[in-house]
């Protein structure tokens, strides 16, 4: 089985965010807690479906990932695309947005 | 333009208030997200990949100079800058925060805008022909009946619930730009052998999963009749549409197992019970809306001025955007002139804040305070003075918006695709870049001709690839982008769904495949041959054999 991890949308402005080891949501996909089998993973899923979630996340689900050097690395375009954010090099993106700059430095 | 009255004035602000409540019970805890997600999308929010999207709609593409302005302040202040105009003539913005978009609707509220109806089971923006008002070839103004049409629409208690969608397109020239017949419901004003102005229906056509093209149900519908023939064909589709699949409750799927002319007899049957009856448009009614669509305050100017003529002699670069991005407009002296979104390796459809203000002051100086929206994603000044155009087009060079690409091979419609959307297979606007640096030459585009590619990274054709020329399809193949080709598809007169050409290309070919289509076209058509004539003439066993000669 791959290693995996959780994902979600930040309900506050949509972001995608990833369920860290200590049960926080994290911007970056390399702090994300990795589950290595099924019932590690069902319980991190567990953690990030509660009610008290659904006040921080929308729709979380558990993605696969390769592992390399101890850190996630995200696997699929879709699942690419989520963590570096838009591949677009329109010059319409607003330079030196905060959150960009984080995915950018994540996705290296 | 249409001025709200005091009714529509309340119910956006209502409407925003509401959300607003909504938004806080969401943020508390009252509403669970699947209680909460329907609300929102009546209000046009998508959760999308990276952020929320809103979806504003401009009602059949028209904009005032102060709309568009309260775009940019909208832009600057709660999101990234930028917006991306829509296959469907409205505005969407790609990083709104949930609690910001309540203070967004209260200040499209201020000019007269909304979210309402951009998403969702209900009937949305009406479009129209982007040189409505202004085309040389026009009967009739359709921005009128898409008025008309809206209000009939908006928050109608039996329509809102629809078991899908539902889009309407109403153009008035002869030659349609408003890609009528791929609508849920097309409408065409025409006169009838007694010079009386009314209007072809047709139904049922659509993109997406199932493209087909739609048919004709009422080839000559009076005026005072449209409003309870409308109704009449939503009855039939809210009762007869199919609710337990998704991918078959479009309209299209109904006539097609229905046959057009049962649907037809079905249609008539319940229109035989509310026509002549309370939706019944009075000429009066039509010409208090029509008021609202007065021309605006024309010069009396000779047609061609010679420093209109000059300029182009003069400055060969003003010229060549002059050829494509102008086109005739009934009065003399003036002009349409098309704004090309598509700057060589841009993002289709996208403009910066900065750029918004841009357009809404030259609208304000040489057209009348007034911007369209197209269905290709592109803006028009649909009221210059032919003597206003060289100023106009070294004004939009300062800002980026002068590249003289209209309808040729640059000009791509593109769907923002897997780089933003939650729908999407595969990325389409990185590929729609690259076309367009591959071509960027503008000599060789020239020499290429009018020529449509129209891309789409799902199935659900928000780049209406089914009607490009060339038409490409992003899709994942064992987890990775792939492109299928389609030729010959039209969104004009001619309507015809693209043909798909063989197996799909890579995100690495793609583009090369391009360029070989194009290359084929040229070897291959005679002089003065269209893309699509040159493909009818000669079938697609040359593209098949150029694409995949070396298999």
């Amino acid at each position: 089985m791959k290693a995996r991890i959780v994902t979600a949308n930040r309900l506050s402005d949509g972001a995608v965010v990833y369920l860290d080891a200590a049960g926080d949501w994290v911007d970056s996909i390399v702090e994300a807690g990795v589950a290595e089998d099924g019932e590690t993973a069902e319980a991190l899923l567990a953690v990030a479906t509660t009610a008290e979630q659904a006040l921080r996340v929308v729709g979380p689900y558990l993605t696969d990932v390769a592992v390399e050097d101890g850190r996630p690395r995200p696997l699929g375009t879709r699942e690419i695309i989520r963590a570096a954010g838009p591949t677009v090099a329109g010059a319409a993106i607003r330079e030196g947005d905060e959150r960009d700059d984080a995915k950018e430095a994540s996705a290296a | 333009m249409y001025r709200y009255d005091e009714y529509d004035s309340t119910l956006v602000a209502e409407r925003a208030r509401q959300f607003r409540g909504q938004v806080a019970r969401r943020l508390s805890g009252e509403l669970t997200e699947e209680q909460f997600r329907p609300l929102r999308l009546m209000n046009g929010l998508y959760l999308q990949l990276h952020a929320y999207m809103l979806r504003i709609a401009i009602p059949y593409g028209t904009l005032s100079s102060r709309q568009l302005r309260k775009l940019a302040e909208i832009a600057r202040r709660y999101d990234k800058g930028y917006g991306h105009f829509t296959t469907r003539q409205n505005l969407q913005f790609n990083w709104p925060r949930l609690a910001d978009v309540p203070a967004i609707l209260d200040e499209l509220a201020t000019v007269q805008m909304h979210a309402i109806q951009t998403s969702g089971n209900c009937i949305r923006n009406v479009t129209a022909d982007q040189f409505a008002g202004a085309a040389a070839d026009e009967v009739e103004d359709p921005r009128v009946y898409s008025e008309i049409i809206r209000q009939w629409s908006t928050l109608h208690p039996e329509f809102s619930f629809l078991p899908r969608k539902f889009k309407i397109a109403v153009t008035g020239a002869e030659s349609d730009r408003a890609a009528v017949q791929v609508h849920d419901i097309g409408l065409r004003l025409r006169r009838n052998g007694d010079g009386e102005v009314g209007f072809e229906v047709l139904v049922g056509g659509g993109l997406g999963r199932t493209p087909v093209i739609g048919k004709t149900i009422r080839e000559f519908l009076p005026k005072p009749h449209l409003l309870s023939y409308l109704e009449a064909i939503l009855r039939t589709y809210n009762m007869l549409g199919r609710r337990d699949n998704l991918f078959k409750a479009r309209i299209k799927i109904l006539v097609n197992a229905t046959g057009v002319d049962k649907f037809r007899d079905l249609v008539e049957e319940e229109w035989s019970h509310i026509r002549d009856g309370a939706l019944t448009l009075p000429e009066a009614e039509i010409a208090r809306i029509r008021a609202h669509f007065a021309p605006p305050p024309y010069e009396e100017l000779t047609g061609d001025p010679p420093e209109h003529a000059a300029a182009r002699r003069r400055d060969p670069d003003f010229a060549l955007w002059a050829r494509t991005n102008v086109v005739a407009h009934k009065r003399p002296g003036y002009a349409i002139a098309t704004i090309s979104l598509k700057p060589t390796g841009g993002v289709p459809g996208d403009v910066t804040a900065e750029q918004m203000e841009a357009v809404a002051a030259l609208a304000d100086r040489y057209s009348f305070g007034e911007i369209r929206v197209t269905h290709e994603q592109n803006l028009v000044l649909a009221h210059v003075r032919q003597a206003d155009l060289h100023a106009l087009w070294q004004a939009l060079r300062q800002q980026g918006l002068a590249t003289g690409n209209a309808g040729l091979i640059s000009d791509i419609i593109c769907c923002p695709g897997l780089d933003y959307c939650n729908l999407a297979n595969a990325r389409s606007i990185p590929v729609a870049q690259r076309i367009s640096q591959r071509f960027a030459d503008l000599e060789r585009q020239h020499d290429i001709g009018a020529l449509k590619i129209k891309i789409s990274g799902c199935i659900n054709a928000c780049g209406h690839h089914h009607v490009g020329h060339i038409g490409i399809l992003g899709v994942d193949k064992h987890g990775e982008e792939f492109y299928q080709v389609t030729l010959g598809g039209s969104a004009d007169d001619s309507a015809a769904i693209g043909k798909i050409v063989g197996p799909a290309f890579s995100a690495g070919d793609i583009v090369a495949a391009v360029e070989t289509i194009v290359e084929t076209y040229l070897a291959q058509r005679r002089a003065g041959e269209t893309f699509n004539a040159t493909l009818a003439r000669v079938g697609l066993a040359p593209f098949k054999e150029k694409l995949y000669a070396a298999d």
